[in-house]
C-alpha cells in the first residue's frame, strides 16, 4: 500500500528522521495560513498524489509570498497531475503540503527496501541524490553503495560508517546518518514496510542532513497487524475498478485493452493477457478471481469488468482444478444474466466435468463460445472483436 | 542462500523421504512412504484438502489443532503440538493451511517439532515474518525443506498429493515441474499427461518474494532424480529467480528444459496478484528472464498451450 508524502514524514518525524517544517492544507486559503504558521519568507507547495515524478509535471512550485502560495494550492487541489508515473489521466490532488523553502548544498539518496535474491533488508545509498535510482544504476552504477541487514544481529554500526564514507560526509553529518539509519531500521521493521526510500536526502544550509521527499510502501499483508497505517489507504488514488475489486478480494488490474479476461490464478491471468496479445488483441484488464471460484464472486468480475466502457469482449479462462466445471458454466450464466452484458463472451474451461460446463453454455441461449484452450479462446475473442 | 544445494544433497535419507525407489519411477521429496501431518486440520481448508488427500492415497497420519488433542477427525489422531504428532506418528511431512498471521509460527513449530519437508500453502503472510522464517530456517534446521508459501504444493503422482491442486490431472511419469504459479503448473499438468509423458514430482514454489524452496534447489533435485527425464518451469514476472535459475541450468543441468514466463504484457509497478509478481525498477522483466533462459538453453514456451508439445520434441530429440 502507498501513503502520500506527508503521511511519509509524520512517520519520519517519529523515528527521528529530521524532515523541513510542513503542514497539509485542503484549500488555498488554508495554504496560505499555513505559511503564518510556518515563517520564514519562501515555500514550497507539493501536490500529494501517489506518484513520482511530481516535480517535472508541475505538481511542486517553490514561491514566495503567501498570496502566491494560496493561488497555487488553489489550483492544484481539485485537479489530476499527470507525471510519468501516473496514466495518461493522472492522478486527483486532494491537498498539498506546505513547507518552509530548503536551501540544498547537496543532494543524496538512501532507502531500505526488502531484497529478494538476498532475503534480507537491504540499505541503497548513492551520492546521486534528486534523480531516479534506477537511472543512476543503468548510468553509474558505481555510484551505488549497498548492504544487507542479518536480521539476527541487525544493523551494525560499521555499516553505516560504509555508507556514510562513501557518500563522503563529514564527521557531524557521519553521526546523523547513523541515527537516521537507525530510525528507518525501527520504522522499516514495527510498521511492517516494503519500501521506504528519500530521494533527496540533502545536506542543507547548516551542513546538516535532512530528508526532503519520503516516498512508503507497507506491506499488504501485514496491514491486519498496522491498524493506523490501513486507515491511510486513500481510494481516490486507486483506480475505481481497482478499489470495488478489493473490496470483493478480486485481484484486478485496469489496462487500456478492449478484451477484457476472468481468470482464477495469478499466474494463468498474465498468461491469458500475454496471449491474448500474442494474437493481436490487447488486454483490457487483469483479473484473478482466486481459488474459490463462486457464483458471487464470478457475478461481482463480470460488473466490474462490463464498467470499462472499452471493453468489447470478454474472455473466461478458468482451470477448474476441484472445482467443477458445469458449476463455474452455471456461475458465468448467471453473471451474464444478472449484468444484462450483450458483449460476447468467449469461455475456455478445463478440469472436472468438463463436457457438462460446454453444454451447459451452449444450452444458455447467450453470446457464448466455447474454447478448447488458452490459444483457441484468445484467437476467438481477438476474431469477434475485430469483426 | 538458505536452501543452497549442499545443504539439499546432506539431507538425511529417511525412509520415504527423496530418492528413493517405490514400485516403477522415481520422484523427488515425497513418495507413497512419505508420512504426512496437517497443520489447521480441523479448519474448513485443512479439512477440506486433508480430505483430497486421503482419497488420492496419500499416506495422511494425523494432524494439529491446539486445544483438541485425543480427538479424532477424519478417522486420524489430533495432536496438540506437532513435536507430539511427530513422535507419536513418525511423520516426516506437513502441510500447513493456517491464517496467514499464525503461519510463520506454524512453520518454525513444524522445523522445531522434527519435520523434514513443510509445505505452506497459506497466502498473505506478512514479508518480515517470512524474513525471520528463513534466517531461523538458516541458522538452526539447515535440513529442513520449505515448500512455499502461498502456493499449491508438491506432488508425487500416484503416490503423494500435499497441498490444493487437483489429483485426477496428475500421471506419474518422467517430467519434474517446477512452478510459481498454481493454475499454469496445472496447464503443464495436463498438457503431461495429456501426450503421456506424465510427471515425476511437482512443485509449487509459490508467488510470494520471500519463499522456501527456490527454482534451483528443485531443478538441483530433479537433475540428481533418475526418474525425471525433462524439466518444465513456469516462472512469472517479478524478482530475478529465473536468470539465477538460467544461470544454473547453463553451467549444471544436462536433461532438458522448456520453460514458460508469464507477464510478458504486465504494466510495471503493478503487483499482479502474487506478492511477488511486480516489475519494479525495470527489473523481473518477462523479456529478461526468457532472454536469459534463452542464452542457457532452454526451450521458452510462447503460450502455456505449447509447454507438453515442447517438451515431447525436446524429449523426441
Amino acid at each position: 500500500m502507498n501513503i502520500h508524502e506527508y503521511q511519509a514524514k509524520e512517520l519520519l518525524d517519529k523515528y527521528g528522521i529530521p524532515i523541513p517544517p510542513g503542514l497539509v492544507a485542503l484549500s488555498g486559503e488554508e495554504a496560505r495560513e499555513h505559511t503564518f504558521s510556518l515563517g520564514g519568507t519562501a515555500w514550497v507547495v507539493k501536490a500529494q498524489v501517489h506518484a513520482g515524478g511530481r516535480g517535472k509535471a508541475g505538481g511542486v512550485k517553490k514561491v514566495s509570498s503567501p498570496d502566491e502560495v494560496a493561488t497555487i494550492a488553489q489550483q492544484l487541489i481539485g485537479s489530476r497531475l499527470v507525471t510519468h508515473q501516473t496514466g495518461a489521466k493522472g492522478q486527483p490532488i486532494s491537498s498539498v503540503l506546505i513547507e518552509l523553502a530548503t536551501e540544498i548544498k547537496q543532494e543524496l539518496y538512501l532507502s531500505f527496501v526488502v531484497d529478494r535474491s538476498r532475503q534480507r533488508i537491504a540499505i541503497i545509498a548513492s551520492t546521486q541524490g534528486g534523480m531516479d535510482i534506477e537511472e543512476v544504476a543503468a548510468k553509474t552504477p558505481e555510484k551505488i553503495v549497498s548492504c544487507t541487514i542479518d536480521p539476527v544481529v541487525g544493523l551494525q554500526d560499521y555499516q553505516g560508517r560504509e555508507i556514510a564514507f562513501a557518500l563522503e560526509l563529514n564527521a557531524n553529518q557521519r553521526k546523523e546518518l547513523g541515527t537516521i539509519l537507525a530510525g528507518l531500521y525501527r520504522l522499516f521493521l514495527e510498521r511492517d514496510l516494503s519500501l521506504v526510500e528519500i530521494n533527496p536526502l540533502i545536506i542543507n544550509q547548516e551542513d546538516k542532513l535532512m530528508a526532503l521527499d519520503a516516498k512508503i510502501n507497507v506491506d499488504d499483508n501485514a496491514l491486519y497487524r498496522q491498524v493506523d497505517l490501513a486507515k491511510w489507504y486513500d481510494a481516490s488514488q486507486v483506480d475505481e475498478k481497482e478499489d470495488r475489486a478489493k473490496q470483493f478480494d478480486l485481484n484486478y488490474i485496469a489496462l487500456d485493452g478492449n478484451i477484457a479476461c476472468m481468470v482464477n490464478g495469478a499466474g494463468l491471468a498474465m498468461a491469458t493477457m500475454d496471449v491474448i496479445k500474442m494474437y493481436g488483441g490487447q488486454p483490457a484488464n487483469f483479473l484473478d478471481v482466486g481459488g474459490g471460484t463462486t457464483a458471487e464472486r464470478v457475478t461481482e468480475a463480470f460488473k466490474i469488468i462490463v464498467s470499462d466502457k472499452n471493453v468489447q469482449a470478454i474472455l473466461v479462462n478458468i482451470f477448474g482444478g476441484i472445482v467443477r466445471c458445469d458449476l463455474i458454466a452455471q456461475g458465468v450464466i448467471h453473471a451474464v444474466k444478472e449484468t444484462g452484458t450483450k458483449l460476447p463472451v468467449v469461455v475456455r474451461l478445463e478440469g472436472t466435468n468438463v463436457e457438462a460446463g460446454k453444454s451447459l453454455l451452449r444450452d444458455s441461449g447467450l453470446s457464448v463460445i466455447p474454447a478448447d484452450h488458452l490459444d483457441d479462446a484468445a484467437k476467438k475473442a481477438v476474431q469477434v472483436v475485430n469483426r | 542462500m538458505i536452501f543452497h544445494p549442499d545443504c539439499i544433497t546432506t539431507l538425511e535419507e529417511g525412509p520415504g523421504v527423496r530418492g528413493q525407489l517405490t514400485g516403477e519411477h522415481m520422484s523427488i521429496l515425497v513418495n507413497a512412504n512419505t508420512k504426512v501431518i496437517c497443520q489447521g486440520f480441523t479448519g474448513k481448508q485443512g479439512t477440506f484438502h486433508s480430505e483430497q488427500a486421503l482419497a488420492y492415497g496419500t499416506q495422511l497420519v494425523g494432524g494439529v489443532t491446539p486445544g483438541r488433542r485425543g480427538q479424532t477427525h477424519l478417522g486420524l489422531p489430533v495432536f496438540d503440538t506437532v513435536r507430539q504428532a511427530v513422535e507419536a506418528t513418525g511423520a516426516q511431512a506437513t502441510m500447513i493451511y493456517v491464517p496467514a498471521a499464525f503461519a510463520a509460527d506454524a512453520i518454525l513449530e513444524a522445523a522445531d517439532g522434527g519435520i523434514q519437508v513443510i509445505t505452506c500453502i497459506t497466502e498473505g503472510i506478512p514479508v518480515l515474518d517470512m524474513l525471520k522464517v528463513k534466517t531461523a530456517l538458516r541458522d538452526h534446521y539447515p535440513k529442513v525443506l520449505l515448500i512455499g508459501p502461498n502456493c499449491p504444493g508438491i506432488i508425487t503422482p500416484g503416490e503423494c498429493k500435499i497441498g490444493i491442486m487437483p489429483g485426477h490431472i496428475h500421471l506419474p511419469g518422467k517430467i519434474g515441474v517446477v512452478s510459481r504459479s498454481g493454475t499454469l503448473t496445472y496447464e503443464a499438468v495436463k498438457q503431461t499427461t495429456d501426450n503421456g509423458l506424465g510427471q515425476s514430482t511437482c512443485i509449487g514454489i509459490g508467488g510470494d518474494p520471500i519463499q522456501g524452496m527456490n527454482f534451483i534447489d528443485c531443478l538441483t533435485l530433479f537433475q540428481q532424480d533418475p526418474g525425471t527425464q525433462g524439466i518444465v518451469m513456469v516462472g512469472e514476472i517479478g524478482g530475478t529467480a529465473e536468470e539465477e535459475a538460467a544461470t544454473y541450468i547453463q553451467a549444471h543441468v544436462t536433461k532438458p528444459v522448456v520453460a514458460y514466463i508469464a507477464g510478458a504484457t504486465a504494466p510495471p509497478g503493478k503487483r499482479m496478484g502474487h506478492a511477488g509478481a511486480i516489475i519494479a525498477g525495470g527489473k523481473g522483466t518477462a523479456q529478461d528472464k526468457c532472454a536469459a533462459l534463452e542464452v542457457a538453453g532452454v526451450k521458452l514456451a510462447r503460450s502455456p498451450t505449447d509447454i507438453g508439445k515442447q517438451m515431447l520434441e525436446c524429449l523426441k530429440g
